[in-house]
Order: C-alpha cells, then sequence, then structure tokens
C-alpha cells in the first residue's frame, strides 16, 4: 500500500485525482441535464416528479450518488491543497508581472471559478435536496423548482454560477486529458473542440432552466 | 536611448531586498539586455558603488545562465530567447523596466538578481542520467532509432536548465524541465533500462524541493527559450502513471 500513497501524495497523483474526478463530474452534469429537460414536458410537472422520485428511490442510483459525493469531496480537496502547496512555492511575488502574455485568465482562476460552483454548489443542495428529502417538504419536486425559479436573485445567482461553470469547464476538460498523459496532435484537436463545445453548450443548457421559469410562470 | 531601471538589490540571502532606480544613459539599441547591464554596472564602479550582480556566461543563448524577470516575463518581451539575445531594439527610448530575479521558494535569491538553481541539479542528480559502462566510443549506427523518435527527443534535450518555466509558471512549477529531461531519456533506446526509476525519482526530488504543481496554464512553454513543448508534460504524466502501475 505504501507505493498508493506515494503515487497520490506526488504533485502529479494529486492531479491524476483531479483529473479522474473532474471528468467524472463532467459525465454527471451531461447525466443530470438530460434528467432534469423534462421539466420542460407541459404535464404540470407530472413526468418530472416521476423522474425524480425514481432518483431518489432506486438503489443503485442512491449507491450512485455516494460515489458521486465522494468525486467532489476528492476534487476539491486535492484543489485546495494543491492551491495551497502552489502558493507556498512562490512566497515572494514579482513587482512586474505580465501573466496574461503567456497563459490565460481563465487557466490561472480554476480555483475561483471552482469556489463559485462549490457555494452554487451548497445552496442547490439546500433547495433541491436537503429540503425536500432530508426535512421533507409538502411540495412536489416540480412545484420546488418552480417556486426557486420565481425569485430573480435566486435565477441570476444559477445563471451566473454556470457561466462560472462554462469558463471551469473551458479549460478543465482539456486539460484533465494533459494530466492523463494524453496529448497528441493526432487526437488533442478533437479533444479541444469537444471540450470547447461542452463548456458552452452544458451550462446553457443548464441556463435555460432558471430562465424559463423566470420569464414564463 | 535613455531608460529608467528598477533593480531589486539583496546583499545576501539573508537580507531583505528592495528595488533600487537608476538612470541608464548612452544605451545603444544594438546593445544586448546584459551589455546594457555592463554599462550601468560601469557607471556604478565609477561612483565607488557596488554593480548589481546577475547570472551568465555564455551570453548566446546556450547555457541557461541569464536569469532575468525583465518587466514582468521570463528573459524579456520576446518569445524564444534568453536574456543574452535580448536587444535593447526590442525597447523604446524613455522605457522603464523592471529586472526581478526568478521567484520560486526552490530559488533562493544569492545576490541581487543572482539565484540558487541547484535545486534542477539535485533533480537530474536523482535520476536525468543513463548508467553506461565508459569504454571506447560505440559505432555511430550500432543502435537505430527512427527519425521521429530521434527528433522528439533532441527537441527535449534543447532544455538548457534555466528555471524560465519555474519563473514563469504562477505556481512556481518545475514540470516543463522535469518533463524535458524525463522526455529525451525516455524516448532513446539508452534510456529504457532506468525508465521507471528514473521518472519516480525526478518527480520526487521534484516534490521535495518545493516546486507547485502543474495546472497545465501552458505559460512555461509560452515563456521557454527552447520553446520546449508541453506535450513534454503529457509524457512525464504519462511515464509517471506507467511506472507506478507496471
Ligand atoms: C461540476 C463540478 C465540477 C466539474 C465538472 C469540474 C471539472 C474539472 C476538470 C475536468 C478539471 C481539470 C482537471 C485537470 O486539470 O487535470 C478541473 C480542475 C480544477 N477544479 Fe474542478 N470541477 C468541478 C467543480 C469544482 C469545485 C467545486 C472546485 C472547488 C474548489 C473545483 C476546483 C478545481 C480546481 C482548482 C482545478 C484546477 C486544478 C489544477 O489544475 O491543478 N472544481 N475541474
Ligand atoms: S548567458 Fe548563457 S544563455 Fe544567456
Amino acid at each position: 500500500m505504501g507505493w498508493f500513497f506515494r503515487t497520490f501524495y506526488s504533485t502529479i497523483g494529486k492531479k491524476l485525482i483531479m483529473s479522474l474526478t473532474g471528468l467524472f463530474l463532467c459525465s454527471f452534469l451531461l447525466v443530470h441535464l438530460t434528467g432534469n429537460f423534462q421539466l420542460f414536458k407541459d404535464d404540470g410537472g407530472e413526468a418530472f416528479n416521476h423522474y425524480s422520485e425514481f432518483m431518489s428511490t432506486n438503489i443503485l442510483i442512491r449507491i450512485l450518488e455516494i460515489g458521486l459525493f465522494l468525486g467532489f469531496a476528492l476534487h476539491m480537496t486535492e484543489a485546495f491543497w494543491l492551491y495551497f502547496l502552489n502558493k507556498r512555492a512562490r512566497p515572494v511575488a514579482y513587482a512586474k508581472n505580465q501573466a496574461s502574455e503567456n497563459s490565460t485568465l481563465i487557466s490561472r482562476t480554476m480555483i475561483w471559478s471552482g469556489s463559485i460552483v462549490l457555494v452554487f454548489l451548497l445552496v442547490h443542495l439546500k433547495s433541491f435536496f436537503f429540503d425536500h428529502r432530508i426535512i421533507g417538504s409538502e411540495l412536489t419536486m416540480y412545484q420546488g423548482v418552480v417556486q426557486a425559479f420565481q425569485d430573480p436573485l435566486y435565477s441570476w445567482f444559477y445563471v451566473l454560477a454556470m457561466v462560472l461553470l462554462g469558463f471551469h469547464l473551458n479549460h478543465g476538460f482539456q486539460s484533465a486529458f494533459q494530466t492523463l498523459g494524453l496529448n497528441h496532435k493526432k487526437y488533442t484537436p478533437l479533444i479541444k473542440t469537444v471540450g470547447l463545445l461542452f463548456s458552452i453548450l452544458v451550462p446553457l443548457g443548464y441556463i435555460t432552466m432558471p430562465l424559463y421559469f423566470l420569464f414564463t410562470k | 536611448m535613455k531608460l529608467t531601471l528598477h533593480v531589486w538589490r539583496q546583499k545576501d540571502a539573508k537580507s531583505k531586498g528592495k528595488f533600487a532606480v537608476y538612470q541608464a544613459n548612452d544605451i545603444l539599441e544594438d546593445m544586448s539586455f546584459l551589455e546594457m547591464l555592463d554599462v550601468v554596472n560601469e557607471e556604478l564602479i565609477a561612483k565607488g558603488e557596488e554593480p548589481i550582480a546577475f547570472d551568465h556566461d555564455c551570453r548566446e543563448g546556450i547555457c541557461g545562465c541569464c536569469s532575468l524577470y525583465i518587466n514582468g516575463r521570463a528573459h524579456g518581451p520576446k518569445r524564444g530567447i534568453t536574456a543574452c539575445q535580448l536587444h535593447m531594439r526590442s525597447f523604446k527610448d524613455g522605457d522603464t523596466i523592471f529586472i526581478e530575479p526568478w521567484r520560486a521558494r526552490p530559488f533562493p535569491v544569492i545576490k541581487d538578481l543572482i539565484v540558487d538553481r541547484t535545486a534542477l541539479d539535485r533533480i537530474i542528480q536523482a535520476g536525468g542520467y543513463i548508467s553506461a559502462r565508459i569504454g571506447s566510443a560505440q559505432d555511430a549506427n550500432a543502435i537505430l532509432i527512427g527519425h521521429d523518435q530521434a527528433e522528439a527527443s533532441m527537441d527535449a534535450a534543447a532544455c538548457i536548465g534555466c528555471g524560465a518555466c519555474v519563473a514563469a509558471c504562477k505556481n512556481a512549477s518545475a514540470m516543463l524541465f522535469v518533463s524535458a529531461k524525463v522526455s529525451h531519456l525516455a524516448l532513446l533506446p539508452q534510456g529504457l533500462p532506468e525508465r521507471e526509476s528514473r521518472v519516480l525519482n525526478m518527480v520526487a526530488q521534484m516534490d521535495k524541493e518545493g516546486f507547485g504543481a502543474c495546472t497545465n496554464t501552458g505559460a512555461c512553454e509560452a515563456e521557454c527559450p527552447k520553446e520546449i513543448k508541453i506535450t513534454n508534460i503529457a509524457r512525464l504524466n504519462r511515464e509517471f502513471l506507467r511506472a507506478t502501475v507496471i
């Protein structure tokens, strides 16, 4: 087991965890998004409620949910750990530094885009997980969603968080493959294109939901 | 041309440093950046002041000594060159220029603009070599190496160990340096016997020295005077994974 801990204690090992959990979270984003599109079905929320009932009672889904929680926990632990290690590696800052000449702002601010997504996640879990599944509510899941999104503050914060998630994915998606050692002129252009599309389309997909309920209900 | 220089002055590793401001007059645009500093130093010596200490040796871009962070960029504003290859024609009359040493915990300042880069040497000592019995030179074609393989290896071997990658990286990560050293040996048959132990030991030493981790911003590639590509970092990650799993 020594080799195992040594590997994941090293900087490259930590990044490997970030990339694997990051890609796992990307797959979750897709599944979650497609499921939630049922909100748009014009049936008073019947299909959506049915789906949410299934998701919260199916044993397999519940087990996967633990994996998802672990994925988030690992991703964030390593993110903050690396952030502080990296800060420590440069105790004296440059008086003059032109970072924009050699790298993108998005790639340099992953910890900030990630942290705002984290705050969003906590708010999101409070309204749609904690209040419904732990405390219990007389509203159906659909009614809960409609109610939440009628609050402009809530909806616009949702939109902002999704834009930052887009930034996070814009760098993160292709970066994860580099971390895994996959960078080759044969397929890297494809990874970059898919990453760009993913980082635009997925957050855009989520954004349609608060805006739909904010402006139509 | 006339320039205003803000130069980091620090007596020794233990002292606190600060910026000093100098006026550089009579600078010709054909001078190299280091020659400009020579002129400033001549004046300082004539006035009985301590000249600015900076690292240099070959002054033709092959030794990697000249480690200057010029106006917020490693080796100054131009791509693909070292500070000694930078010419004053890249600046305008009346410009203000900030000159700082490389900043990283594993690179402590020794004096003024000179930093201690032996951390990179210790990484090489941890595995950046091949163990071969030294006899008479082998026939050049005794071991055949494919063209693309040889080219990729030589591209990585162009690394002069200047530390610009560390200096430019927001995390002070030495991954580009280590990846270049691991790559040029991993790509050649002579490097294969120690392939696994090399990457594991070099990465362990890199971490021990206190360099940061790579976040794939690509700043190192953009500032490397030898234009070493981050595809080498991907190879380092691959070699590390391979050595761990095998
Ligand atoms: C659904 C949510 C998230 C997804 C899909 C996601 C995805 C990713 C991916 C794919 C990477 C690239 C990994 C690599 O470079 O190897 C990454 C990096 C990163 N993530 Fe996330 N992430 C999410 C949430 C978060 C959160 C909540 C944080 C909170 C702190 C965070 C912080 C970071 C940081 C700091 C990096 C850069 C790490 C580095 O390059 O060393 N992420 N993320
Ligand atoms: S002095 Fe040798 S590379 Fe600049």
